[in-house]
């Protein structure tokens, strides 16, 4: 009989959920200079075009993928009672995941791509992904099987939701015609090229990044707190809305494009009824701490949580508002976009996990905190004005560039010649830059804090799952 | 403009849209719970991990409200605007018409000015300062890329800065030039001259054509070898503009004009493309665009 929780597995992916997060974010700071700097395109593999797949690859798959997988093997184990299913298998998923990051770090900056946004990884690579991501669904949904506990809990229905649509995704958009080991051609042509790849970019965007992190929110929140999840009811109707909404609103980016008129604006109507869904998350995770908000106060890894709710709750909100027509028409193509996607990138998703870490790191060293929580504290402030210079000059600098490329001379001709609007955008990169350094600063002062918190401790691994029949009053 | 190979995907495509859409509202609307005020709120009574508990809260009214506003919105938008197959809507908007309207609109208002000076001849539109500028203007946004911003162009791209023509220099060869492209195609000529030694040879001639230092003894050799160049460049290399060969006796120099450049020409030739600009700009902008390119090269010329 089974006696403990495979803590192994999740404490290798909780280790590399950080390493992979300096990494990734290093690589996001350095392309940030080199649009200030372009000197420092120094060789063809250290090139921005090159480097910037390996920045979005390294901090979406990399840090935001360890940090899925520690938690959902650590709290499907946790909320089912129920050892993690398969040990070996489990082990695959960690090995086999360092080799994609491993092989992505090479191939993509010596130029090997198949050119498909979040996923130019070539198709050798494209299979191993999918070997690996099997064996997760099987040991996530074979701990889901052999749980103890009458019911699944909330946090359980979001990662199943994301690992099974991110296999869909995975495999669909993938699908290619190899010409050589290193070359692959997509499946698709045209436009339904473009579609085929938006449905799957903004799903990542959903499923990867919000389902997942979801179910992240659905345990941490609830734990840290020491309080009930706000509302089932709201779980129950947000959690079906947004799986079911999501997959639809594609479409948005490839507004005036070739993309048929009709296509364009179902994905824009779906993005809109998207808002009350996602939002939902954002309810039932604040209105948590409700009756315990004191703890907001002193507790840095609930502000972590919390503030990474707010960020949740704008890019859910920004996002939808980007995706009418007519905002996207002056939003599209420019840094505004990139503003978007990193209040949900640093706000949301790095810092829901860096919370997430917080609380699961010394947990998997026998202890229940950290070295120090003043460091989590200042780490906290530090993150969160990094994140906030981010994403001001982004929106800034994209209102602006888009108000530049459609002025117009009495004669009729553009007013701005691209390269004007580019030079102006040069103070925004510099705040974008600092934004990011002292985000990655922070990191840093994570890795410290773990150090600390790990170096000397003992891997625990005797954490015993309760051997009781679980509260069965209904 | 169909969209779909049948009218079964037109009903397909509007009739899931349309359950969806709705089916959002039926699937708040039926999980939605009435219930007394006076009920207390409990937890649902399932446990996990020790103490994850839920509350049975009802779902806020505010945010149920948001949630079948934006449902309402959705159908409104569906009625007046394309989105349920080949309906187009009620609005009957596309924007292919948003784009041609909003053309139009442009070639009303600005196409007298445009039309006053396309009747002009060019070399008057040249020497109009308001012609200039928004000769500047277009120039900037659809030339500067390989031109460069004032026109002085780069290694591979002409300058127009200058008096030297590739394709020739009178009004009209510049506005053809922009007008319709140009492929300035130089055929690899190793294998018709001969040897890499013959290659070096030839590329010594050259570079006495225009009296750059060179190896004698290898330029006498090489002018022989020149016969096979001559077919384009003249037997004198003065050049050939119906052809867009350039002329190899004077300063100007488009892919560099060292020996080792002259060398990678001959071997592996070159392919300069000027990309026509008709169908893009129209005829107006052109003309405009080609007379700015005169007053640019008129302009370095009367300043020498």
């Amino acid at each position: 009989m089974e006696t403990t929780y495979n803590y192994k597995v999740v404490r290798q992916f909780a280790i590399m959920t950080l390493i992979w997060g300096i990494v990734g974010m290093l690589v996001g700071v350095i392309i940030a200079a080199q649009l200030i700097w372009p000197e420092l395109n120094a060789a063809s593999f250290l090139s921005y075009g090159r480097l910037r797949p390996l920045h979005t690859n390294a901090v979406i798959f990399a840090f935001g993928g360890c940090a899925l997988f520690a938690t959902s093997y650590y709290v499907v184990q946790r909320t089912c009672q129920a050892r993690l299913f398969g040990s070996g298998l489990a082990a695959f998923t960690f090995w086999g995941w360092q080799l994609v990051i491993l092989l992505a770090a090479i191939t993509l900056p010596l130029g090997y791509t198949s050119g498909k946004e979040y996923a130019e990884l070539e198709w050798p690579i494209d299979i191993l992904i999918t070997l690996v991501w099997v064996s997760y669904a099987v040991v996530f949904f074979g701990t889901i099987v052999k749980r103890k506990t009458p019911h699944i809990y909330v946090a359980n229905w979001f990662f199943g939701a994301f690992i099974l649509t991110v296999a869909v995704l995975h495999v669909v958009n993938s699908a290619a015609m190899p010409v050589s080991f290193w070359k692959s051609y997509s499946a698709y042509a045209g436009v339904q090229d473009a579609m085929v790849q938006w449905w799957y970019g903004h799903n990542a965007v959903g499923f990867f990044l919000t389902a997942g992190f979801l179910g992240m929110m659905y345990y941490f929140i609830p734990k840290q707190a020491e309080r009930p999840v706000y509302s089932y009811r709201l779980s129950v109707v947000h959690f079906w809305a947004l799986i079911f909404t999501y997959m639809w609103a594609g479409p948005h980016h490839l507004h005036y494009t070739a993309l048929p008129d009709w296509a364009q604006s179902v994905g824009m109507l779906f993005s809109l009824i998207l808002l009350a869904p996602s939002w939902g998350g954002m309810i039932n995770g604040i209105m948590t701490l409700s009756g315990a908000w004191h703890k907001l106060r002193t507790d840095p890894i609930l502000k972590f949580l919390i503030t990474s709710l707010s960020f949740y709750g704008m890019s859910t909100f920004e996002g939808p508002m980007m995706s009418i027509k007519t905002v996207n028409a002056l939003s599209h193509y420019t840094d505004w976009t990139v503003g978007h996607v990193h209040s949900g990138a640093l706000g949301w998703v790095a810092m829901i996990s860096i919370g997430s870490l917080y609380y699961l790191i010394p947990r998997m060293y026998g202890r229940t905190e950290m070295y120090s929580t003043r460091l989590i504290t200042l780490h906290f402030w530090v993150s969160t004005i990094g994140v906030v210079l981010y994403i001001a000059a982004m929106w800034i600098a994209g209102v602006m560039q888009g108000l530049m490329w459609r002025a117009v001379n009495s004669d009729g001709t553009l007013t701005y010649s691209f390269v004007e609007s580019v030079k102006a955008t040069y103070p925004f990169y510099m705040i974008r830059l600092l934004g990011g350094v002292v985000f990655f600063a922070g990191m840093l002062i994570m890795a410290y804090n773990v150090w600390k918190t790990v170096a000397g401790s003992k891997a625990y691994n005797e954490a015993p799952i309760p051997q009781l029949k679980p509260a069965a009053a209904h | 403009m169909a969209d779909f190979t049948s009218d079964f995907w037109n009903l397909y495509i509007a009739g899931i849209t349309l359950v969806s859409i709705v089916g959002c509202g039926v699937f708040l609307f039926a999980q939605t719970k009435r219930r007394a005020k006076s009920e207390p709120v409990g937890t649902t009574g399932h446990v996990w991990d020790e103490d994850l508990a839920e509350y049975n809260n009802p779902m806020p009214r505010w945010w149920m409200w948001l949630f079948y506003l934006t449902i309402i919105f959705s159908l409104g938008y569906l009625a007046l605007y394309p989105g349920l197959g080949s309906f187009g809507g009620a609005f009957g908007w596309s924007s292919q018409k948003q784009f041609d309207e909003e053309m139009a609109k442009a070639n009303q208002q600005f196409g007298p000015l445009y039309d006053k000076y396309l009747k002009m001849d060019l070399t008057a539109v040249a020497a109009d300062t308001q012609a200039q500028q928004m000769g500047q203007r277009l120039f900037l946004n659809h030339c500067a890329q390989c031109h460069g911003s004032d026109g002085g162009g780069t290694r591979g791209f002409p300058s127009l800065r200058d008096t030297d023509w590739l394709w020739g220099g009178t009004p009209e060869l510049i506005k053809t030039s922009i007008a319709d492209g140009r492929m300035g195609v130089m055929p690899p000529m190793g294998a018709a001259v001969g040897s890499a030694e013959d290659v070096k040879d030839v590329a010594n001639f050259v570079l006495s054509l225009s009296g750059r230092t060179h190896d004698q003894l290898r330029a006498q050799r090489g002018k022989e070898k020149f016969a096979a160049c001559a077919a384009c460049h003249g037997a004198e290399g003065k050049g050939n503009q119906a052809l867009g060969a350039p002329d190899l006796t004077d300063k100007v120099w488009l892919y560099g004009g060292s020996e080792a450049a002259i060398i990678e020409a001959i071997t592996k030739g070159r392919n300069g493309i000027m990309p026509a600009h008709k169908e893009l700009l129209g005829d107006a902008k052109v003309h405009l665009l080609s007379a700015y390119v005169l007053y640019l090269s008129k302009g370095e010329a009367a300043s020498k």
